[in-house]
């Protein structure tokens, strides 16, 4: 159990070193698994992973996360030592990736401020079994050779801890050679820690506490002086940490420096007045024969130094809030600018040198601009990785051979489209598996290979970011799409004049499943409409192209970046509204006989030989508009995915890129807006969600 | 210990906001709201019109890139409603994890009050009562003192947003 709130850029560190080792891990993993044999490689990968892990959760007291590793370390220990060992891969797969869940888990639950730890007993003695198995017979040196594990993962353990303590140490604030600067200073110090009982690798904890004091002090001196062995851990056991050192910091200070740290039980606190005191005092340690190891001082802070300071160079983590205050403060920016430059009181004026700077001006925040976008881009490879393992699952729980390949994982996207995209891909490749595929027998006769294909991959085209699914399984039969879709009555028109795309959009209807049977994965017919509604809520569309027996693929359509999109500003009274370009099919200003009402009265417009409904936005809004005929407005034609509708507005304003913000909470969701954006002028403008206006 | 002394500087700031209130004005009546979720006060801007809200919420505006609902007291207190002038000011309010704006005729003051010069609600029938959570007293007058958490969340809003679900 862990008290670390005092602690939290330690525990973020934690929570977020230990996710990308566990994400690392289920990769190796499963790569190891498609050959049913770890190399020698990926056991060696496997066993750092879990060392690190297991070093750094016990650093932070996460006990359950530490003994599970600890387990997964033996068994991957024992493999590593005696290759020759036979072991079965899946199972050992299954064990490692149900632990990888259960890590995950805790992490979740960390970052939700939950620290109550689950039991991962059971998981441990799943391992031990596991081991037990694996050793096979040899009962006799199974129990020497635990106890040697066991040790020797023990120091292997420290030594982890310590490295991250480095890093860590590093995230406390730059530990430049300030030496230096503080060896004039005034004040002489000696203090004795004792740790809390039971904390573990006292002196590791020790060494910490030295290196974060290097900041603030000079010519320290500790004993005992050599940290790196457990004799030195039991002489702080016994006798505390006792260390010297000069800083320009008040008792006060450093007594503030000290109650900062966790696991001390007490500390001591001496303060020198003369510098000979200060000197006899230390000589009195020197001579102490029980002060562990008296070998020349440790270079290793200076080596850990150097290698956290290269590590950070090329890569940092930024937390995704600075950037979206970045983007909101760069938006801000763009907007001040306009102000400045479109203020009223220069209209009539010949400001030749102002406009050349205006421009200067402009070029630089629009790259400042592009320059934030960038950064919040992330390529899709992570996402793409995660499918391996739903793939795995499901091939098995479906007894389907299954070959995931995977094209363009680099294509970079925006962070919000990462997290977003997840869900509904997963959902997609799961449909892929689960419907798409036949079961071997089936792509036997057929003549296929009985190994099934699933493409995922992502491009960039034309301005949008395209990401697809294709199997190459039995592709949709539209007769029983039809069929389906009647029973259902979700049939709109003759079942003849339904275009192709028509009724493959008939899966995305809720309710509809074409499975005959359910599955625990699919077949309820709740699914393709959550997809279609989640992508569309990000601004993307969904499109399905397919052949009977050769297969299906589903294309995403993404625009690149959700947070900023070309619009298209109109205008009704002295409102302004902005439409995404992307749903604009053209604009077009009607006579009044291509406007017809039917009997309840809802206007329709002919627009190419098809009837759409007619949106008037001054009636929705209820706003006052400068004309409420039709033929005076201008009818701007949008189309969703299986949609369109005519909105009548008074004018065009024009395009621009507008920076997209989501309405208050206090407000809610409101159908028919998607969100709303600040225009040159400071006014607000709502972004109207054609999706929802149409229905 | 720089923690102790951080706390208490902390309670010291909470003391001095303790049982303070903002007085503002509707027409010829005066209301307070506790200060500490008052974050700024801001004269009136345009505001955007957002469909489908309770009448009360006037729209959304943008304070310095933040978009915040305005919430129009008079009528969420069914006073008849004036034309905004330039009087007319907008206090932010923010609670937790919500900023709202609250669109009224003028702000007159800060006061504080003794725990003893705050009396419950008399048991008046009416509507307007669930706002006010107790009365202030100054001299011979007295200041209703809003709940805030009611002004903006009440079965009302509640209600209609289950509504749109």
């Amino acid at each position: 159990m862990s008290e670390f709130l005092s602690n939290e850029p330690m525990l973020d560190m934690f929570v977020f070193e230990t996710a990308q080792n566990i994400e690392q891990l289920e990769k190796t993993i499963l790569d190891g698994e498609k050959t049913s044999r770890f190399s020698k490689t990926e056991i060696d990968e496997i066993f750092r992973i879990m060392h690190t892990i297991k070093g750094s959760s016990a650093m932070m007291s996460f006990k359950g996360i530490s003994s599970l590793s600890h387990r997964i370390e033996d068994l991957f220990f024992y493999i590593r030592e005696n290759p020759e060992t036979d072991y079965d891969c899946s199972v050992v797969t299954d064990l490692i990736l149900e632990s990888v869940d259960f890590i995950s888990g805790e992490l979740e639950n960390m970052k939700n401020g939950i620290f109550n730890e689950s039991d991962s007993t059971w998981l441990e003695e799943k391992l031990c079994k596991t081991l037990r198995t694996v050793k096979g017979s040899d009962a006799a040196v199974l129990a020497t050779e635990d106890e040697e594990t066991a040790q020797a993962n023990d120091e292997a353990a420290q030594a982890d801890a310590k490295e991250d303590f480095g890093d860590w140490a590093e995230l406390a604030g730059p530990c430049a050679d300030e030496e230096a600067r503080v060896s004039v200073a005034a004040n002489l110090f000696q203090v004795v820690l004792h740790f809390v009982e039971g904390c573990d690798m006292e002196n590791i904890r020790a060494f910490n506490i030295v290196y974060l004091l290097k900041k603030h002090a000079a010519g320290i001196r500790h004993f005992p002086e050599d940290l790196d062995s457990n004799e030195s851990r039991d002489y702080i056991r016994r006798h505390g940490f006792t260390a010297f050192f000069r800083t320009d910091l008040s008792e006060e200070e450093v007594r503030g420096f000290f109650s900062q740290e966790v696991f001390l039980k007490e500390y001591s606190l001496v303060q020198f007045e003369y510098e000979a005191d200060f000197e006899k005092e230390q000589a009195s340690f020197d001579r102490e024969p029980d002060a562990a190891g008296t070998k020349a001082p440790k270079p290793v802070p200076a080596q850990q130094r150097t290698q956290a300071a290269n590590s950070g160079q090329s890569i940092i983590s930024v937390n995704v809030a600075k950037l979206d205050a970045l983007m909101d403060m760069i938006g801000e920016l763009v907007i001040a600018e306009s102000m400045v430059l479109h203020n009223p009181d220069l209209y009539g004026l010949q400001l030749d040198n102002f406009h050349k700077s205006a421009h200067q001006l402009h070029k630089i925040t629009s790259e400042l601009q592009d320059l934030a976008m960038s950064i919040r881009m992330v390529p899709l490879r992570n996402t793409f990785q995660k499918m391996h393992r739903i793939v795995r699952d499901m091939s098995r729980k479906c007894s389907k051979e299954v070959d995931l390949l995977i094209t363009g994982e680099e294509t970079e996207v925006d962070k919000n489209v990462i997290d977003h995209i997840s869900d509904p891909l997963m959902h997609l490749v799961r449909n892929a598996l689960d419907h798409g595929l036949e079961s071997q027998e089936e792509r036997l006769e057929k003549g296929k290979p009985p190994k099934g294909t699933v493409l995922l991959g992502a491009r960039n085209e034309g301005g949008e970011i395209q990401i697809f699914v294709r199997d190459d399984g039995k592709g949709l039969n539209k007769a029983k799409l039809l069929k389906r879709a009647k029973e259902n009555g979700l049939l709109t028109k003759p079942e003849h004049e339904m275009t192709e795309k028509e009724i493959y959009h008939l899966i995305f209807h809720t309710g509809f499943s074409t499975s005959d049977t359910i599955t625990e994965y699919s077949g309820r017919g709740v699914g393709m409409d959550v997809v279609l509604r989640n992508i569309e809520g990000l601004g993307g569309r969904v499109s399905v192209e397919s052949e009977e027996g050769k297969g299906t693929q589903f294309t995403v359509h993404f625009p690149m970046t959700l947070a900023i999109i070309d619009g298209m500003n109109v205008r009704v009274g002295n409102c302004t509204y902005t439409l995404p370009i992307t749903v604009i099919k053209e604009t077009i200003k009607p006579s009044g006989k291509d406007v017809i009402r039917d009997p309840q009265g809802n206007e329709m417009i002919l627009f190419r030989g098809e009837c759409c409904p007619v949106v008037r936005l001054h009636q929705i809004y209820g706003v006052r508009a400068d004309t409420e005929t039709i033929s005076e407005g201008i009818v701007v034609m949008v189309e969703t995915s299986d949609k369109m509708a005519g909105v009548f507005v008074d004018e065009l304003i024009g395009e621009n890129q507008v920076v997209v913000k989501a309405l208050p909470r206090y407000i809610n969701q409101i159908s028919g807006i998607a969100g709303c954006t600040i225009l040159g002028d400071g006014s607000i403008s709502l972004i109207l969600d054609v999706a929802g206006l149409a229905a | 210990m720089l923690d102790v002394a951080a706390q208490e500087l902390d309670n010291l700031v909470s003391d001095a906001q303790k049982n303070q209130y903002l007085i503002f004005a509707l027409g010829p009546n005066h209301y307070g709201i506790d200060i500490k979720n008052v974050t700024e006060i801001i004269g009136i801007q345009k505001i955007t019109k957002v469909p489908e809200l309770p009448e009360y919420v006037q729209g959304i505006i943008s304070l310095r890139g933040k978009i915040i609902p305005v919430v129009d007291v008079r009528m969420r207190f069914k006073i008849e409603a004036v034309e905004y002038n330039d009087r007319t000011c907008i206090i932010i309010v923010d609670l937790g994890n919500v900023s709202v704006g609250l669109i009224v005729d003028g702000v007159a003051d800060v006061l504080s009050f003794e725990d003893s010069e705050i009396v419950d609600t008399p048991g008046i029938e009416g509507d307007q009562n669930k706002f006010v959570k107790g009365v202030g007293k100054v001299g011979d007058e007295v200041k209703l003192l809003i709940n805030c958490e009611k002004l903006l969340n009440d079965e009302d809003t509640d209600r209609l947003s289950k509504v749109r679900l």
